[in-house]
C-alpha cells in the first residue's frame, strides 16, 4: 500500500502527480458541486442562449440555464461511473482470473473461453442494449460498464497466477495444509494486485467514454446532469451556439487525458520490470 | 521539456501494455505456434476452418444473451419482442406462438434459436420491414465509412509511428506523440461536433449531414464527389483515436526492436539506414500492431454509432440510436447479433492479413 517511498516515485513523474491533483480537485469539485455553482442547474434563468459573458463563463441553454453550473454538477456522473463500475470490474476479474489461473484444466478453458467472447463481442452495442431494454437508473449504468470491463483485469491477474502457482513460497504454504482460499487469497493474490491497478486505471477513462457515449445517445441517467447529455442537448443547437458543445467535451477529455496520464504514473511505480531500470 | 518528453513517450504505459497482453493472448501466434510443431506448413483454408469453428459458438451465445434480455426487460416478453407499437393483435397471437410464450422456457429457447438461426430476427414495426432487411440495407453505408477509416488509419499510423521512432524525443517525434495522446482522449463524437462546427458551420467546406446530397441530380464523377465531401468528416472523427492508437503502439513496437540483435547484425554488416528500417526493423515491428488492430475492431464499431449518429450518416450506428429514441427492441437485438458476426468476420481478415505478413509462415501451393 502507498508508502512514502511510493509517493516519492510516483511524483518523480511530474506529469501524473499533476493528473492526480486534477481529478482530485473534480472529485472535490463533484461533492460541493452545490456550493461552487454560481447558478442552480435546473433553474431556468431570464437569458436564453446567451454567449459566454461576465455572468455565465461557459453561456446559458435553450432554457437559460447556466452551462458552468451544469458542467460542475455534471462531474459527478463521470466520477461515480468511472470509479464504481471500475471497481465492480476489478472484483468480478480478481475472482474469475484467480479461480482461472489458480485451478486451471477445465475451469480455466471455460473461462477463458467465455472472457475472449466478452473481448470479441461490441461491448458498447451491448451496453446500449442492455441501458435501453432494462432502464436507465445510474446504478444500471455502473453494472452494465463494470461487468464489461472484467476480462481485462481477469486475463492480467490469470497470468500473475499462473507464473506464481508453481513458486516455492506458494508450495509451501501448501505442503503445511492452507486451504485453497488461504492460498489464493493469502499467498498469491497480493502479487497480482499491481498489476491489476494499472489495468484498472485504464478502465476508469474508458468508463468515463463509455458513460459520455451512453448519456449522448439519450441512454444516460435522467434525474441528473452528465457532460455525455450536455453534449447531446448541444448537438441540435451546435449551429448556433458552440460553446454549448465546446465546455462540456473539454472537461471529458481533460479528465480522461488526467486518468490516463496518473495511470502511466502508477505504472512506473508498480511495474516491476520498469522498476528494475 | 523533460515532463513532456515522459508525458509523451512512456513507451509502456498502461494503454499500450493492456494492448499487448491483447496481442500475446488473442495473436494467432500462439495457435500457429501449436499447429507448427505438428505440421510444419499451415493450410489457410485450415485456419479459416478453425476460427469460423470458434466463431459459432460466440454467435450463440449472443442469441441466448438476446433472449435472456427479452424475459428481464420489465413488462411482457412480447413487448420486448415486437417494440413499444400498438402492434396488431393478430401479430402479437402470432409471435406469441411463434416463440412459444406459453410454453416452458426452454422450449421458449429452442424456437428462439430456431427462428433466428433460420433468419427470422423478428419484424420491426416502425419501418415497416423485417428486421434482418432494416439492418442489412444500412451495413454498406456502415461499411463505407468504416473500412477507410480502418485501412486509412492503419497505413498512416505505422508510418506516423515510423517517423516518429527515427529519431527519438525529435521535434516531429514530439509532435507526432502529442497528437496521439490527444487523439486517445478526446471522444469520437466531441471531436466530430468540433470539426463540423469548424469545417462545415463557420468554414463551409463540407456538408455536415447525411452520406449525399438529398435530392440532388448527380451521375459519374459529380456523384463520386459528392459522397467524398460527406464521408471526410465522419471519416476523420473516426479515423483520428484509432490513428492515434496505431501510431502509438508502432512507436514502441519499433523502438523495441531497435535493440535487437538481428537489426545490430544488419547494421553491423554496413546495410543502409533506409535498409536497415525498411527490410529488418519495419516487418518485425509490424507484427504487433496488425493484431492491435484486429482488437480495435469492435471499437470501431463502437465510434461508428457515435459518429453516425452526430453526422446523420444512414449506418447502423445511426440505427442503433433510431431504435433506442424508438424502442425498436427487435432492431436493437438483431442489429448487435449481426454487427457481432461482422467483428468475427473482420476479425478473421485481419488474422489472415497477420498469417500473409508473418514471415514464419509459408503456405503449400
Amino acid at each position: 500500500m502507498p508508502s512514502p517511498q511510493l509517493w516519492r516515485q510516483f511524483k518523480r513523474n511530474r506529469a501524473a502527480a499533476i493528473s492526480l491533483y486534477f481529478v482530485i480537485a473534480l472529485i472535490l469539485a463533484a461533492i460541493f458541486a452545490s456550493e461552487l455553482s454560481p447558478y442552480d442547474p435546473f433553474a431556468l434563468g431570464d437569458g436564453a442562449l446567451l454567449a459566454p459573458q461576465s455572468d455565465h463563463w461557459m453561456g446559458t441553454d435553450d432554457l437559460g440555464r447556466d452551462t458552468l453550473s451544469r458542467v460542475i454538477h455534471g462531474t459527478r456522473v463521470p466520477l461515480l461511473v468511472g470509479f464504481l463500475a471500475t471497481a465492480t470490474s476489478l472484483l468480478l476479474g480478481i475472482l474469475i482470473g484467480s479461480a482461472s489461473g489458480y485451478f486451471g484444466g477445465l475451469t480455466d478453458v471455460i473461462l477463458m473461453r467465455v472472457t475472449e467472447y466478452v473481448l470479441v463481442v461490441p461491448r458498447f452495442f451491448l451496453a446500449l442494449l442492455v441501458v435501453a431494454m432494462l432502464g436507465t437508473g445510474i446504478m444500471k449504468i455502473v453494472l452494465v460498464i463494470g461487468i464489461l470491463g472484467w476480462p481485462e483485469i481477469a486475463r492480467v491477474v490469470r497470468a500473475q497466477f499462473l507464473s506464481f502457482r508453481e513458486r516455492e513460497f506458494v508450495l509451501a504454504a501448501r505442503a503445511i495444509g492452507a486451504s485453497h482460499a488461504k492460498v489464493i487469497f493469502k499467498e498469491i493474490l497480493p502479487n497480482a494486485i499491481p498489476p491489476a491497478v494499472v489495468v484498472a486505471s485504464i478502465l476508469v477513462a474508458r468508463a468515463i467514454l463509455l458513460e459520455a457515449g451512453l448519456s449522448f445517445l439519450g441512454l444516460g441517467d435522467p434525474n441528473l446532469v452528465s457532460w455525455g447529455s450536455l453534449l447531446s442537448e448541444a448537438q441540435e443547437r451546435i449551429s448556433a451556439s458552440v460553446w454549448l458543445a465546446i465546455f462540456p467535451g473539454m472537461a471529458i477529455s481533460l479528465l480522461v487525458l488526467c486518468v490516463n496520464l496518473f495511470g502511466d504514473g502508477i505504472n512506473d511505480v508498480l511495474n516491476p520490470k520498469l522498476r528494475k531500470k | 521539456m523533460l515532463v513532456f518528453n515522459l508525458l509523451l513517450h512512456n513507451s509502456s504505459t498502461p494503454v499500450l501494455q493492456s494492448l499487448r497482453d491483447d496481442q500475446a493472448q488473442r495473436s494467432p501466434r500462439d495457435f500457429l505456434g501449436s499447429l507448427l510443431e505438428n505440421t510444419s506448413p499451415v493450410s489457410p483454408t485450415n485456419f479459416i476452418l478453425r476460427r469460423l469453428f470458434h466463431a459459432v459458438p460466440l454467435l450463440v451465445c449472443v442469441i441466448v444473451f438476446n433472449f435472456t434480455l427479452i424475459h428481464l426487460a420489465p413488462g411482457d416478453p412480447i413487448q420486448a419482442l415486437v417494440g413499444e407499437f400498438p402492434a396488431p393483435e393478430a401479430y402479437v397471437a402470432e409471435m406469441r406462438r411463434a416463440f412459444g410464450l406459453d410454453q416452458p422456457l426452454y422450449v421458449q429457447l429452442l424456437l428462439y434459436l430456431k427462428n433466428v438461426l433460420t433468419g427470422d430476427l423478428g419484424f420491426s414495426f416502425y419501418y415497416r420491414q423485417p428486421v434482418a432487411s432494416v439492418i442489412l440495407d444500412r451495413v454498406p453505408a456502415t461499411l463505407q465509412l468504416m473500412v477507410p477509416a480502418l485501412i486509412f488509419s492503419a497505413i498512416v499510423g505505422v508510418l506516423l509511428g515510423i517517423l516518429a521512432a527515427r529519431k527519438p524525443y525529435s521535434i516531429s517525434d514530439n509532435a507526432i506523440s502529442a497528437f496521439s495522446l490527444f487523439g486517445y482522449c478526446v471522444p469520437a463524437f466531441w471531436l466530430g461536433q468540433m470539426l463540423m462546427v469548424i469545417f462545415s458551420i463557420e468554414l463551409g467546406w463540407l456538408p455536415s449531414q447525411g452520406i449525399k446530397t438529398v435530392g440532388a441530380d448527380l451521375d459519374g464523377w459529380s456523384s463520386f464527389f459528392d459522397r467524398i465531401t460527406h464521408l471526410l468528416l465522419p471519416f476523420a472523427a473516426l479515423a483520428i483515436r484509432h490513428l492515434a492508437v496505431n501510431a502509438r503502439m508502432m512507436r514502441s513496437s519499433m523502438l523495441e526492436v531497435a535493440f535487437e540483435d538481428f537489426v545490430m547484425v544488419a547494421r553491423a554488416k554496413g546495410l543502409a539506414e533506409k535498409d536497415v528500417t525498411a527490410r529488418h526493423m519495419v516487418p518485425n515491428a509490424l507484427m504487433p500492431v496488425v493484431t492491435i488492430i484486429g482488437v480495435d475492431v469492435s471499437f470501431l464499431f463502437t465510434g461508428s454509432v457515435l459518429v453516425e449518429t452526430v453526422f446523420g450518416w444512414p449506418g447502423i450506428g445511426r440505427l442503433m440510436y433510431e431504435s433506442i429514441v424508438k424502442r425498436d427492441y427487435p432492431v436493437l437485438m438483431g442489429n448487435f447479433l449481426i454487427t457481432t458476426a461482422l467483428v468475427v468476420a473482420v476479425n478473421l481478415i485481419v488474422d489472415l492479413v497477420y498469417l500473409w505478413l508473418d514471415p514464419r509462415v509459408k503456405y503449400k501451393k
